[in-house]
């Protein structure tokens, strides 16, 4: 009983580190880029600056919106918070990785973005049903690459449960599946345009005819605008998280042993500053896109994914 | 027999007959005293729901199985009743949407019975009560000859209920295509019944069940089932007739088609296929899975492009029979294979499905209904805004959007995650090919469930978000309560099988127990509030902590954040300077399709006309732009317009022998009757 305390409190504990580590992320990401840019660096802690400055002002509402638009915040980032509760970041052996498990966090996903969609239409702006209508378009086919990519992982360790995945794939060892390959490449495609990354979107765009997420939540302000850019920076990291875990999890804490947590946070950091690195200088070599090259993106995404499936179902199983 | 295992059967009676009296009821709803349809009718249809549901209920859980037989029609024919655990399951599921519906209809009928209005109104009664008691005995037939009279009866009623509003010529076009589809579905069910009547000896089930098919026979007899239940059910390509016939009813008749009538088909292939052939074949499974997918991949696509809420709906009813027949295939498949927990697992994941659908698009049609009954508006292009003016539907319309979107933590996304973790075992079978192919139907309901959601941010955003596109619209007011006490019924529901899936699949071991002689041990086994389909550790659900987490979450926001805050301001919308938005520039549905439009053209036959004609002068100004799209159904043009064409000029060859002249015709009799002299002697 006492070990299923400790390892409730570790994960609640794990998640509040979560969230509160997910702005430095995007601090960072911003940080190298700008260096590679040759532009004048905001500290890493900026974010955090402007999150605290965005809860204190006081918000303008539009004169349509409905309740649904004021509660869309709490929605998205609740469904973030709950998303990032089941991913192990530190440790291993996550009880609440039994609540919900990969599915549902893609379900989670999609809710947010649901909510977020429909209050992109709620002012009756023609910028919120643009951004509503071409985030839909994108998300639904980034939504099958993102499942098949993970199916490959939970067909490789039989179960869907990303705790016991991570366990799986920590004792395999260094083995070099083919399907694992092709899986990263989907699931990192994916992470792109989920993130609304370039070339999919640009987060520091501020043309409204080019910007798909932020086209949706232009008319939010003060408190819910933090809560959504939050929730935004929850999700970056809860992708490089998933990435991590799935094909890089050496490192990670098997127990809440001080020395492994300690162990396992070095190293997470390590990882996660040199995905930001990578996703940094894959930003700053690419455009964006134009709206309708996206699904080309994003089907060859999906047959990365699939054939990542295939290639476990066919070369790595029975038969 | 024991005196209690009667009940059961006694409730289904009183149920079928309080249907039988609404109807009788409804008879004397004239205009002047439209009271009988609106309490008369619709209590005694409330109570049969009820009933229904208790008799349903009581079969599932007390796991018993009750006969009966009545001596009806030819003294060596008597009907023979069963009751067990799958009818009882599908009269529950029957009886819920009779209920909402009876709730429903007193105030939504009243429209029908204003001075002037152009139809009568004991039809609607009659037909409504002829209706359901020809799918209670549907579910209590225990022989061919009773289910099929049911399922003629059904589908004839359905008839009249489609063509209610027959003043308009496309709602008497939806109902021709809709009974001649169903007499040729009813034509193909009987052959497959013939089939089996031969080898058992006998029409009762029981024959058919007893006797030993050999294989080729037994899959003919599901492909002939596979295919008449097909054309009810609605699977592509054998579905046109549906988007036609399920939106011209009025609402509570639409919710009671596109959730129970529907399911009846589901109901026959699972009755046939599992219980009277027995032992099912993955060859089978793999048709199923097939047909499955492409029925949710293209009932979504065409979905999305309709912009008639209504049409949309059914439309989406296509896709979700596409869903549970990707459950049944992936069950037919693994039971094939002799995997026969899994098999059970596809199985509860079909029918939960069943079940949610049924919940969730009665909820969305007495939705539409609802916003049709205050606006007379079904073109989501003229809607806008209704969450202002229609608060609680807008509530009810939202949580069915949710729900079949697949989102947690509602119902739709229970069913959904339970087909995936069954095709996520598929490296457990031998057959290569299996495992490749199941994965990737897997990849396609995940793009199905992806594009259901767009669907549904489109049909809330564009119909109650936004401001109002139309006067009507602007003025619209909530709807009686009467008709939210049925939503609330179904939207209620949505919630409950999403949060407490395990005593669901509990409830339903009885039906797998009977069907496939097994059930799934393991859900339970962790305790009512995991969801473990498989074993603890290769994938688990947890709904109930779900949503405690959701309303933690949600309340140390609003502790933390809400009440703390300075008030908001209100101002306009950013316009870019330019001056006031209007209601004009917003997107529309057709707008907000586009872009799937443009990436899955193939799809669909797409033509778009732009015309403009311009201003004299030397700057390019538009002085009218006139853009006009027709979006059509590929299976329309390829599949029935020639066979129509082909039954067209048929007839014309054979209407050579039709002269006018009665000499003629009393010579053809004569020559018949020599014929058949011949025959007989």
């Amino acid at each position: 009983m006492d070990s299923q305390l400790i390892a409730w409190a570790h994960a609640a504990l794990q998640a509040l580190l979560f969230v509160a580590a997910a702005p430095l992320l995007t601090g960072w990401v911003n940080r190298v880029k700008c260096h590679l840019q040759n532009r004048a660096a905001a500290p890493v802690w900026q974010p955090y600056r402007d999150l605290a400055k965005l809860l204190r002002k006081r918000m303008v509402l539009a004169e349509n919106a409905s309740w649904l638009f004021r509660d869309v915040p709490y929605i998205v980032f609740g469904a973030m918070l709950l998303a990032a509760a089941v991913v192990p970041l530190v440790a291993v052996r996550l009880p609440t990785a039994a609540i919900a498990d990969v599915i549902v966090l893609v379900g989670f996903f999609a809710l947010a973005r649901f909510f977020t969609a429909l209050a992109g239409l709620d002012i009756g702006t023609a910028f919120g049903g643009m951004g509503a209508s071409r985030e839909m378009m994108v998300s639904a086919l980034a939504e099958p690459a993102m499942l098949m990519a993970v199916f490959t992982l939970s067909m490789t360790a039989a179960t869907t449960n990303l705790s016991i995945a991570t366990e799986y794939i920590l004792q395999a060892g260094l083995v070099l599946r083919p399907s694992f390959l092709f899986a990263l490449l989907g699931l990192a495609m994916v992470a792109v345009a989920e993130c609304s990354r370039i070339p999919v979107d640009n987060p520091a765009t501020h043309l409204e005819l080019t910007m798909l997420h932020e086209a949706m939540i232009l008319e939010y302000s003060g408190r819910y605008l933090a809560l959504i850019e939050w929730a935004s920076q929850i999700k970056l990291m809860i992708y490089a998280v998933l990435i991590v875990d799935f094909f890089f999890p050496w490192g990670i804490a098997r127990d809440f042993s001080a020395a492994a947590l300690a162990i396992s946070a070095v190293a997470v950091t390590a990882k996660l500053m040199l995905l930001g690195v990578v996703l940094v200088a894959w930003e700053t070599v690419l455009a964006k896109k134009r709206l309708f090259r996206v699904p080309q993106f994003l089907g060859y995404a999906f047959l990365l994914s699939l054939l990542g499936v295939l290639s476990h179902v066919v070369l790595e199983t029975g038969g | 027999m024991s005196g209690t295992n009667e009940i059961p059967l006694l409730l289904a009676y009183t149920a079928a007959a309080c249907s039988l009296l609404s109807g009788v009821v409804s008879v004397f709803a004239v205009r002047r005293h439209p009271g009988f349809l609106h309490f008369g009718s619709f209590l005694f249809l409330f109570a049969a729901g009820a009933a229904s549901i208790a008799a349903g209920a009581w079969t599932l859980l007390a796991d018993i199985t009750v006969t009966d037989q009545f001596a009806l029609g030819p003294p060596w024919l008597s009907w023979h009743l069963r009751l067990d655990p799958l009818s009882g399951y599908f009269l529950v599921l029957l009886g819920t949407l009779v209920v909402a519906a009876s709730l429903y209809g007193p105030s939504y009928t009243r429209e029908f019975a204003r001075r002037g209005a152009a139809q009568p109104l004991p039809p609607l009664g009659v037909f409504t009560a002829f209706f359901v008691v020809s799918m209670q005995g549907l579910l209590l037939a225990d022989d061919a000859l009773m289910f099929m009279i049911s399922w003629e009866m059904m589908s004839l009623s359905g008839y009249f209920l489609v063509a209610y509003q027959h003043q308009h010529p496309a709602n008497r076009h939806a109902a021709f295509l809709y009974l001649l589809l169903a007499h040729v579905g009813a034509l193909i069910i009987l052959i497959s019944f013939g089939v089996l009547a031969a080898f058992g000896g006998g029409l009762s089930f029981d024959q058919m069940r007893s006797a030993s098919v050999t294989p080729l026979w037994a899959t003919l007899a599901f492909a002939f089932a596979f295919i008449g239940f097909g054309i009810k059910a609605g699977i592509v390509p054998l579905h046109v007739w549906l988007p036609d016939a399920h939106p011209v009813a009025p609402s509570h008749i639409s919710a009671l088609m596109s959730g129970v009538m529907i399911k009846m088909g589901i109901y026959g292939i699972v009755r046939v296929s599992y219980d009277l052939i027995g032992n099912v074949r993955w060859e089978w499974g793999v048709v199923v899975l097939i047909v499955g997918t492409a029925s949710a991949l293209l009932g979504v696509l065409y979905a999305i492009m309709q912009h008639d809420l209504k049409r949309l709906l059914a439309y989406h009813s296509i896709e979700n029979i596409g869903i549970i027949l990707m459950g049944l295939g992936l069950s037919m498949i693994f039971l094939g294979s002799g995997h026969a927990m899994l098999g059970t697992l596809g199985l509860v994941a079909a029918l939960y499905h069943t079940f949610n659908h049924a919940l969730f698009k009665g909820l969305l049609f007495l939705g539409a209904g609802a916003v049709l009954y205050r606006t007379h508006e079904r073109d989501l292009d003229h809607m806008g805004g209704l969450i202002h003016r229609m608060p609680v539907t807008a509530l009810m319309f939202l949580i069915g959007c949710v729900a079949i979107s697949a989102l947690p933590p509602f119902n739709g996304f229970v069913s959904e995650w339970l087909t995936f973790q069954t095709a996520l075992q598929a490296p457990v079978l031998h057959n290569g090919v299996l495992r490749a192919l199941i994965p990737i139907a897997a990849a396609l309901l995940a793009l199905t469930g992806a594009l259901a959601a767009a669907c549904f941010v489109k049909v809330f955003g564009i119909a109650f978000l936004g401001k109002p596109r139309t006067r009507r619209v602007a003025h619209a007011r909530e709807v009686p309560a009467s008709m939210l006490a049925g939503m609330g019924l179904l939207a209620a529901l949505c919630l409950l099988l999403g949060v407490f899936p395990t005593s669901v699949i509990e409830a339903m071991a009885p039906i797998t127990r009977l069907l496939v002689h097994d059930a799934l041990p393991s859900t339970l086994a962790q305790g009512w509030w995991w969801l473990t389909p498989i074993a603890p550790q290769v994938a688990s659900y947890s709904a109930p902590f779900l949503v405690i987490a959701i309303i933690g979450v949600f309340f140390i926001g609003y502790v933390f954040l809400k009440r703390r805050a300075a008030p908001w301001r209100t101002g306009y919308a950013w316009d870019c300077g330019f001056g006031r938005l209007s209601h004009r520039m917003q997107y529309t549905s057709t707008a907000f399709s586009q872009p799937i439009r443009r990436v899955f053209g193939a799809v669909w036959k797409v033509e778009e006309q732009v015309e403009t004609s311009a201003l004299p002068g030397p700057l390019p100004r538009a002085k009218s732009i006139h853009h006009q799209l027709h979006v059509q159904d590929w299976s329309w043009l390829l599949c029935y317009v020639p066979i129509g064409q082909l039954v067209l000029a048929a007839a014309k060859r054979v209407g050579v022998i039709q002269t006018g002249n009665i000499h003629t015709y009393l010579k053809y009799s004569f020559v018949t009757l020599l014929i058949f002299l011949w025959i007989v002697s």
